[in-house]
């Protein structure tokens, strides 16, 4: 196909022939197609439905966010949500192709980038953030499903590393003294740095400072366990996840036993429940199989407990979910699934 | 719900059988069989012609022994199958040998087919019905008869799996020294959405079918014979309960799920045991037939009436009456269609077989043969598909794929041309049930890829 031919022709578009069979023909008698079997399709659930249903998801997180970072919350959200859209339309150009913002995907990675990043973060950042993750995270690769890096978690990390000093997440309204901003760090910061334990209702309900999406743990229960119930997230991943720190956290817990940052701050603190939820379950960068996907989560859980109790960062959610991104085509080669009958 | 999976595994069983009653993933798509389930077996009269192809089975093809313009009775052997896997051809109708004809059947096979016109008296209505499933059906029979004169008569009775893949029946119920047989299942699951051809017959001639059912295990030397029947199917279940009753079959009842009526599923939700990868069921020592080829077997040994006719549903949301007939082989799948008030406005494909495993055709004049399970007309809104998206690697056909494959990886083998990969993921093992393809949420032809898969394997060799 040349490249005037391609330009006109979006990648998903349906064939005519697939239109004619939505809408039955005009004239008297019926126009019989033939086509390969199945026959019988499940139409209930769509590539669009999937990210539908993580949009859906995220309200809970969202409705958080902006109730306790206000404006910040929801500039950062929109600017996120328009800087992916257009960098997704713009890598699609340079590739001759159109871009399929319908399909929502470009949509999810920019709401969930947006609530990885501080409010505080300025505009800037959002956008340069978004332009790496759909261009380096995504569409280099080949656009959507082809990409091995979750493209959020690759903007995030870029701007992690360029913009150091203002994705420290310290503005913070607090809703319950009426000032505007108050400079508080983040809970694992303030532990890491200060030695500063964060009560475990707090993080459990959201009422402290960090990435505008990662405050609540409740709110990140609520939406992950629709997602899982839905099937659009592996519950295996989370599952393995959650076990992973909390077989670490645990035995860190039991070694240390008068620390005040236990087992529970580490799994209710820092990003875990909305990365194990919402970023580590893409499936496009995710194992295929129930067996992978559980090497994949504990995994990331292990990962996440290195860098939280030995490097230099507070918080290890995103490295862990690059690293174990990198190593899913390796797992998906180790854990093919048995067919039936194989001894 | 994978999830739960878990705790729903082994159901409370019916019967006495060994296995769970159902098998790991597998998908639940709409059953539709209400269309016609209810429909009583109505015979169709003979037609104008019949249209008999020399190959309706597995393996090779029968030798004619008419010539154009001979009369040929009702019964009479028309084609002999001189092969060790073929099978006898017998005359549907009483009436004129005409030329050769070539047809086309719907999985694209041309064929040379033996032609017969209609002339003279014909045994139809009721009467043929009493012939061929009605009356008395002795259970004792098979106790004075030995294997070799069951055998025998199943072989010159033309009989095939009757199920859908024709595999001559005299050569599957043959004892083996190597692999000796202890178990026969039969197979009334009928797990293809739409289709109630079996469901009726067991309704409807249960009594044939336990007599088939005992004469075929006597000709294996099984000691265990099962039915096993769908839990959306209870008034056949109680149908064949009262026949079995004493005879020492037994009625296995198994849960509701596509595809339970494969071979390999079957075995696994019966007894319990896995046939492998590449193998036979005769490999975990069973054989395994559908319930209208035991009712044929019965007839073909008990009342010396070979395979001539068949029962067959034509259903879907695209004919106006669906029905189930008993039909001469042969006989075009136009009358069929017009026995049925014809086609609706909004038919938009029309299928040999069940909607799942099926041949999508356009020329009605292809015959009806005896591995036609069912004609199924459906409606534009009926195979209304999603949209095509790119594969997200969601993972839900590995999740649905019986055989526990990862489809989506072996389309992408396909799609590549990379052998290794297929090798490597078990193309081969593929059925083609389409349970991947009906989940897909990307809507991408699964299936239609692993088909190309395998031929590309093969032809590497």
């Amino acid at each position: 196909m040349d490249k005037s031919i391609r330009n006109k022709i979006p990648p998903n578009e349906a064939t005519d022939e697939d239109q004619a069979e939505a809408s039955p023909p005009p004239g008297k008698n019926p126009v019989i197609h033939v086509a390969p079997s199945p026959h019988l399709f499940d139409t209930g659930m769509t590539t669009r439905a999937m990210m539908r249903d993580v949009l859906l998801a995220l309200l809970p997180v969202t409705g958080v966010a902006v109730y306790l970072f206000k404006w910040y919350a929801v500039r950062q959200l929109l600017i996120c949500i328009a800087a992916c859209i257009a960098a997704e339309w713009v890598f699609a150009r340079m590739r001759h192709r159109l871009a399929t913002p319908d399909d929502l995907s470009a949509a999810v990675s920019g709401v969930i980038l947006a609530l990885s990043l501080p409010g505080t973060a300025p505009w800037y950042v959002g956008v340069i953030a978004s332009g790496v993750a759909m261009g380096i995270g995504k569409m280099v690769f080949g656009g959507l499903g082809m990409n091995i890096f979750n493209p959020a978690m690759v903007g995030r990390a870029f701007v992690m590393i360029a913009f150091a000093g203002h994705l420290g997440a310290s503005g913070y309204v607090d809703t319950a003294a009426g000032v505007d901003i108050i400079s508080r760090a983040t809970p694992l910061n303030a532990f890491k740095q200060g030695g500063i334990s964060t009560p475990i209702g707090h993080l459990f309900w959201g009422l402290t400072n960090g990435s505008i999406g990662e405050t609540s743990g409740a709110a990140c229960l609520i939406g992950g366990l629709y997602l899982c119930i839905r099937r659009v997230a592996s519950w295996e991943i989370p599952a393995g996840i959650l076990a992973a720190v909390a077989a670490i956290g645990g035995i860190a817990n039991l070694l240390d036993m008068g620390s005040r940052w236990t087992l529970f701050h580490h799994l209710f603190g820092g990003a875990l429940l909305f990365g194990a939820f919402f970023i580590a379950t893409d499936p496009v960068t995710s194992p295929l199989t129930p067996k992978g996907k559980w090497v994949f989560g504990i995994g990331i859980g292990a990962l996440v407990m290195l860098l939280r109790l030995f490097s230099g960062y507070p918080e290890g959610l995103m490295f862990a979910v690059l690293l174990m991104n990198g190593v899913t085509p390796l797992i998906n080669r180790w854990t093919v699934p048995r067919p039936f009958g194989d001894v | 719900m994978a999830f739960f999976s878990g705790l729903t595994k082994s159901i409370p069983t019916f019967g006495k059988f060994p296995g769970p009653g159902t098998f790991s993933r597998g998908v639940h798509p709409p059953a539709r069989k209400m269309l016609a389930a209810d429909a009583p077996i109505e015979i169709v009269p003979p037609p104008e012609k019949v249209f008999l192809p020399l190959l309706q089975h597995v393996g090779a093809a029968c030798t004619p022994m008419v010539k154009k313009g001979q009369n040929v009775s009702f019964c009479e052997m028309i084609g002999k199958g001189e092969a060790f896997i073929s099978a006898s051809l017998h005359a549907p109708i009483s009436g004129i040998v005409q030329k050769m004809a070539m047809v086309t059947l719907p999985n694209g096979r041309h064929l040379q087919a033996i032609v017969i016109q209609n002339q003279g008296e014909q045994i139809t209505g009721q009467e043929l019905w009493d012939r061929l499933f009605g009356g008395k059906w002795p259970q004792k029979a098979h106790q004075t008869l030995s294997p070799e004169t069951i055998s025998e008569a199943i072989n010159a009775s033309g009989i095939v799996g009757l199920g859908g893949a024709a595999f001559p029946t005299h050569v599957k119920i043959m004892p083996s020294d190597k692999k000796p047989i202890h178990t026969l299942i039969v197979n009334g699951c009928e797990c293809e959405p739409y289709l109630t051809t079996d469901y009726r017959l067991m309704v409807e001639a249960p009594d044939a079918i336990v007599t088939g059912a005992l004469l075929s295990a006597r000709a294996i030397g099984a000691k265990n014979a099962y039915i096993g029947i769908e839990d959306n199917k209870m008034e056949a279940v109680a149908a064949l309960r009262r026949s079995a009753a004493g005879a020492g079959i037994k009625i296995a009842v198994l849960r509701t799920k596509y595809p339970q009526g494969s071979e390999k599923h079957l075995i696994k939700a019966v007894i319990n045991r896995e046939v492998p990868l590449g193998g036979l069921p005769s490999d975990v020592g069973v054989a395994m037939t559908n319930v209208a080829t035991v009712s044929a077997v019965a007839r073909g040994v008990v009342r010396k009436t070979p395979l001539t006719h068949r029962v067959i549903s034509v259903t879907g949301g695209g004919i106006n009456q669906p029905k189930n007939l008993l039909v001469p082989i042969g006989i075009p799948i136009q009358n069929l269609i017009d026995f049925c008030g014809g086609l609706r406005k909004t038919a938009a494909r029309i299928i040999a077989g069940g909607p799942m495993m099926g041949f999508s055709f356009t020329n009605l004049n292809t015959p009806v043969t005896k591995g036609t399970s069912g004609v199924t007309v459906l409606t534009h809104e009926e195979i209304r598909q999603v949209d095509q998206t790119v594969c997200i690697r969601c993972g839900r056909c590995a999740d649905v794929c019986p055989m526990n494959l990862v489809p989506t990886r072996l389309a992408l083998a396909s799609r590549f041309k990379d052998l290794g990969l297929a090798r490597k993921y078990s193309i081969m093992a593929c059925f083609e049930c389409g349970s991947c393809a009906y989940i897909c949420p990307a809507g991408l032809p699964l299936v239609q890829l692993i088909r190309t898969g395998k031929a590309h394997l093969a032809a590497a060799g």
